[in-house]
C-alpha cells in the first residue's frame, strides 16, 4: 500500500460503500469523480467492489426453493393443503 | 431478494391463526430464509433446518408479535437467530482446521490493484468463478457474512439490516464495508490470475 497512501485515498475509502450505493449527496460524489479521474488504484478498487456486488447477488436472484424442501417444510408446519393448491395452480417455488 | 412493498400481510389474519394468510407468508420468503441459511451454513441439511425452524418459532410466536417492527424484519431475526444458534451448537464440534479467523479491527485496506471488472460475464460466472464466490463467503467471518447477506444478497436496506440484527447503522455500515473489501481482495486474488492486464505496482 505504500505507493497508495494518500490522503484523498483514505477519504475515498472511508465512504466507499456509500458512493457504490448512490447514497452520498450530489457534491461529494462530484469530489470523489475528479479524485477517481487522477487515480488508478481507487478507480480499481471502486470498479471492483462494484463488480463483486454484482457477481454476488446475479445468481441468487433466480434461485428458488428446491421442491422437496418446499414440501417438507409445508408438511412440517401442517400447511399440506396449501401445498397441493398451489402446486396444481402450477405456482409452486 | 424479497422486496417489501410486493408482500403486504393482514398481521390480524396471522395472529388470528388464518392458515391460508399464514402459508402465503411462508411462500413469500421460504426462498430468501432457505438461502440465508445455506449462505450462512454452507450446508443444505443446516440450511432446511433452520427454514423450518424459523417458520415453526413464527407459528410459535405470532400471538406475542406486536408489529412494531415489518413482518419481513421480525421473520429476518428469527432466521439469523437460528442461523447464529446453529452455528454456536455446530463449532463446539469443529475441528480446529475449520475454525475461522475471528473478528479484529484491522484496517480494511486494499492490497490487490488488479481491474477484473471488465472480464465478461461467462467467465466470470462460470462454475469454477462460481465456487470460488461462493468460498469467498464462507470464509468471511460470522460477524461480516450476516450483514453482508442480509445487505449485499437480500437486498435489504442498511436500517433493515441494523433492526434484524439489533445493531446500529454505523455498526452494519463499518461490517459491510469489511466484508466487502474482504471479498473483493478475495476475488481479486482469484480473476487477477485470470486477467491478461498486468497488476500495477
Amino acid at each position: 500500500m505504500s505507493a497508495h497512501s494518500h490522503e484523498n485515498c483514505q477519504a475515498l475509502l472511508g465512504t466507499l460503500s456509500e458512493y457504490i450505493d448512490g447514497e452520498l449527496p450530489a457534491d461529494l460524489c462530484k469530489e470523489i469523480e475528479k479524485h477517481l479521474e487522477g487515480c488508478e488504484n481507487c478507480r480499481i478498487v471502486v470498479n471492483t467492489t462494484r463488480r463483486t456486488i454484482d457477481l454476488v447477488q446475479a445468481p441468487q436472484q433466480s434461485e428458488a426453493l428446491p421442491d422437496d424442501v418446499r414440501e417438507r417444510l409445508f408438511k412440517r408446519l401442517n400447511l399440506d393443503t396449501y401445498l397441493r393448491e398451489k402446486l396444481s395452480n402450477g405456482q409452486g417455488g | 431478494m424479497i422486496n417489501s412493498t410486493t408482500h403486504e400481510f393482514s398481521l390480524e389474519a396471522l395472529r388470528a391463526g388464518d392458515r391460508s394468510e399464514f402459508a402465503r407468508l411462508v411462500d413469500a420468503y421460504s426462498a430468501p430464509i432457505y438461502r440465508l441459511g445455506l449462505k450462512m451454513l454452507s450446508n443444505p441439511q443446516d440450511a432446511e433446518d433452520v427454514l423450518q425452524n424459523t417458520f415453526l418459532n413464527a407459528l410459535l410466536h405470532l400471538a406475542d408479535f406486536e408489529g412494531r417492527s415489518s413482518v419481513s424484519t421480525w421473520l429476518y431475526r428469527i432466521a439469523s437467530n437460528e442461523a447464529l444458534m446453529l452455528i454456536r451448537r455446530k463449532k463446539a464440534n469443529f475441528s480446529i482446521e475449520d475454525m475461522q479467523p475471528e473478528d479484529s479491527d484491522d484496517e480494511v485496506m486494499p492490497e490487490t490493484f488488479v481491474d477484473w471488472s471488465l472480464l465478461p460475464e461467462n467467465e466470470l460466472l462460470s462454475e469454477e468463478g462460481k465456487r470460488a464466490i461462493d468460498s469467498a463467503i464462507k470464509h468471511l467471518p460470522e460477524s461480516l457474512r450476516m450483514v453482508f447477506i442480509l445487505r449485499d444478497i437480500e437486498d435489504l436496506s442498511i436500517k433493515e439490516t441494523a433492526e434484524i440484527l439489533n445493531l446500529s447503522e454505523t455498526n452494519v455500515k463499518t461490517r459491510l464495508l469489511r466484508a466487502r473489501m474482504a471479498l473483493r481482495e478475495k476475488l481479486s486474488a482469484y480473476y487477477g490470475e485470470r486477467n491478461p492486464r498486468k497488476e500495477k505496482e
